[in-house]
This record gives structure tokens, sequence and C-alpha cells, in this order.
């Protein structure tokens, strides 16, 4: 008589279907192959037998224990990685004082030579193109931060003030350098810096715990307008105005170029 | 009653993914003593289990917006342990490799000869003695398997996991896999026939 395989046996034992019916029949004759299964059966019987150290009733709790303080750091890490709030107060500094020298330089009426006027405007336009983009570059963090921010279900309500925080101070900014833009004639600019200022107070003006589906509202306008997308067109053309002073503003570029998902 | 712990188990995700950290909390409670078992029997002591469990209910966290529903969340972050473990118990592997020269072969050689670990293993009485020397002896021969014959030994016998799930964890397809759980059944049996087998047939031989 042929014997079975080790391996057919395992298989056997294991609930495999081939040749099933066969290896039954041949078991039942042989006794060889019969002692064969038994002795692979006394592995899984040891198998079966081998303790595992009881963590006790309370272990999933001290699982919690453990893990809940590490939700937290990524949690936190997530926020850090998009506010790094040191460096938004060193910012924060030095638009101040920009706006401060900005505002000064057009409050200030001395006589001037035309000469001086020329140099004036170069010197102030430099100052706006500068703020400006610092200004864009806090506000296209946070309007990352919402568009990036996971999908929202269920009815448990967001709390988003930290966001807010920084978006009513981008308001009082967006409000003076929009103006600004309009004085200066850059309309492409104004018109960003407008739709800006209203999803700004929008966030600004919001509560402070958001239910997913106004926060979803909230995200849903950010992504329909286009804005993240703008606001780097714009501050693209500042990036360019920065290094060759010349170059002309980004004046509709924005609008003219089809927006392209960000 | 399935049935109500998988709605409770979706309620929490749901919660969880809502921004409700707290609603995680039920999740690890629920289904952390069956993933520190596998974990246990993957590592083979219980600081390493640990280690597991706590990375994957971790990633679990992490992971959760992947968690489609459509399976069970016991099983979803069995999947994660055991694809973490298995990664642990290869890098323990390589680790233990870098730090000794050692004599017997590694755990990933599929080339070990079953004949000199049997010899090796030459049963004496006092190892004979009692099922504690079995289930140290059991122990190490589990530590001997490859990282994939173990992760298979322990999905397929003991949490009874189909041989497509087992072949989803080890990247490999369903015969290969089948493969893999034979190797690990025959490198056992192999290991532990000195302690087995002349027991086994004394036991056994009058059902013959």
């Amino acid at each position: 008589m042929t014997h079975r395989t080790e391996e057919e046996l395992i298989g056997y034992r294991d609930g495999e279907p081939k040749e099933r019916a066969a290896i039954a029949a041949h078991l039942k004759e042989c006794v060889e192959c019969r002692e064969e299964l038994v002795r692979i059966e006394a592995v899984f019987g040891a198998l079966d037998a081998m303790p595992i150290p009881d963590p006790g009733e309370d272990y999933g709790e001290r699982v919690w224990q453990r893990v809940a303080p590490r939700l937290g750091e990524k949690k936190a890490r997530w926020w850090e990685a998009l506010i790094v709030p040191q460096r938004l107060v060193a910012l924060g500094g030095v638009a101040a004082l920009v706006i401060l020298a900005f505002v000064a330089g057009r409050m200030t009426r001395v006589p001037v030579t035309p000469m001086d006027q020329v140099d004036a405007a170069k010197v102030r336009e430099r100052v706006l193109v500068v703020a400006v983009g610092e200004h864009l570059g806090r506000t296209e963090m946070v309007l990352m931060e919402l568009e990036n921010a996971p999908a929202q279900k269920g009815e448990k309500t967001i709390n988003f003030s930290e966001t807010q925080r920084r978006a009513e101070d981008l308001v009082e900014e967006n409000r003076l350098y929009r103006q600004t833009a309009l004085k200066e004639g850059d309309r492409a600019m104004a018109s960003t810096l407008d739709e800006l200022e209203r999803v700004l107070l929008d966030i600004a003006n919001s509560p402070n715990e958001l239910t997913p589906a106004a926060f979803e509202s909230i995200r849903k306008r950010i992504e329909e307008q286009g804005l993240l997308f703008k606001v780097r067109v714009v501050k693209q053309g500042l990036d360019e105005r920065k290094t060759n002073p010349e170059a002309k503003p980004a004046e509709n570029q924005a609008k003219g170029t089809e927006r392209k998902k960000v | 009653m399935a049935e109500e712990v998988a709605v409770s188990d979706s309620m929490a995700v749901e919660r969880t993914l809502a921004g409700d950290r707290d609603a995680y909390r039920v999740l690890v409670e629920r289904h952390s003593r069956s993933v520190y078992r596998m974990a246990y029997r993957m590592m083979g002591n219980a600081h390493d289990a640990e280690e597991v469990v706590q990375e994957s209910f971790l990633r679990g966290y992490q992971k959760l917006k992947q968690f489609a529903g459509n399976s069970n969340f016991g099983t979803w972050v069995y999947r994660i342990a055991a694809n973490y473990a298995i990664d642990r118990i290869r890098q323990r592997n390589a680790d233990e490799a870098k730090r000794e020269t050692r004599s017997k072969p590694t755990e990933d050689s599929l080339e070990v000869d079953p004949l000199s670990q049997v010899r090796d293993m030459s049963p004496s009485p006092e190892r004979l003695a009692g099922s504690a020397q079995l289930a140290e002896r059991m122990k190490s021969a589990l530590a001997e398997l490859s990282p994939a014959e173990r992760t298979a030994i322990v999905m397929r016998h003991w949490d009874g996991c189909g041989i497509e799930e087992i072949a989803a964890v080890l990247k490999s397809n369903p015969n290969a896999t089948k493969n893999t759980v034979f190797r690990a059944v025959q490198k056992l049996r192999r290991s532990l026939a000195p302690y087995l087998e002349g027991n086994e047939a004394r036991a056994m031989g009058t059902e013959g």
C-alpha cells in the first residue's frame, strides 16, 4: 500500500479539501498512516498546551493608559507642524513693524523732490511686496490646515478655536493690505485679498465649536473658490517681484489660469 | 450577540473619527487581550508582546480612516498587530544576528536540517518529565521558525484565520501560504519529536 505523505496528512488535518475523501478512505485502511496522523496531531496538542501568561482583567485599561498619551502627542505634533508658534510670533513681530513703517510712510506728508517720490514709491512697493508675501504665507497655512483636515462625520462638534485665533489676526492685516493694493492699483491682488478676507472673517466669526457640516461648508468654500491656488499664484508673483522689482504685478493671473487641483 | 458587538465597535470607530478620542478607549479595552494572546505567541515573551499590543492600537488609531468598516474592528487591529509582530521578529532576528555569530542556522533559513536538530535535542528523562519542559521547548521551537512560518502557524492554528487572510499579512499567495503552514508544522514536529513521539506512540497505540 502506498502511504500518504506528511504534507498530505498535515493538509488533511488542516482541512485541505483536495483529495479529502481519498485520504479519509486510506486512513481507515492504513494503521501506519493513522499513527502518523496521531503524531502530527500531537504537535497541535502541544501548541494548545503552551501556556500564555494572563495579563490580568485590567489589561485593556492599562494598554489605554499607555496608548492615550501617545495619541495626544501625535495630535499635538500635527497641529504644531502647521502652526509653529514661535515662528508665527516672530513673523507677527516683523509684520507689525513693517505695517507700522508702511502706514507711517503713507501718513507722513513732507515736501519731497520728484526723485525722492520715485524712490519712496519703490521702497513702499518693496515693503508691500515683502509684507504681503508673508501675510499670504500665513494665510496659506490656515487654508491648508482647513483644506487638509480629515473629513468629518457624525454629530460631534469640532473645536477649531486655535485656527480661529489666527484667522482673526489675519483679518486685520488682510484689510490693510487690500486697501493698500487698491490704492496702488494692483487689482489682482486686491481681488484675491478681498476673497480671502471674506473667508477669514467667516472662520473668525464662527462659533468655537463647529458641527462637522458647518466645518465642511467652510472647507468646501475654500476649495470651490480655489483660494489656496489663488493665494499661491499671487504669492509667486510677489516672490518674482521681490527678486526682480521691474516685473509686472501678477495682474489677473489667478483669474486667467485654469484652476488646478492643489 | 456577535452583531451587537460589531455595531458598538463600529459606533466607537465612528465617534473616534468624528474627533472623540476617548471613544477609542472602548476599542482598546475590548480587544487588547485577544491581540495580546496572538502577540505573545508571536513574540514569545510578555515584554515584546505588550509592545506589539500598544503599537498596534496606536497604528490602528492613526490609520482608522482606512478602516473600511466592512470587517470588524477586532479582525482589523489583529491584522495590524500580526503585520507589526512579523516586522518586529524580523528586526529582532537581524539585531541578534548582528550581535552574535550563531552556530545554528538563521530563522529565515529554510534549509534547516531536521535530522541534526533531532540529534541536538535527544531527550533526557528530565526533559520528558513534565509539560513545563515541553512548553519551554515549544517556545524555542517557535522561535526557530522563520517569521513567516511563525506568523502562519499562530494565525492558522490558534486564531483560525483563513489562508487568504494569512497570505495578505505575509504578502504572499494562497498556495505559497499553505506551504508555509506546512513547513511550520513540519519544523515544529521535528523540534518536538524527542518530547512527543515516544510518549504519543505509547499513549495512542491502543487506538490504532
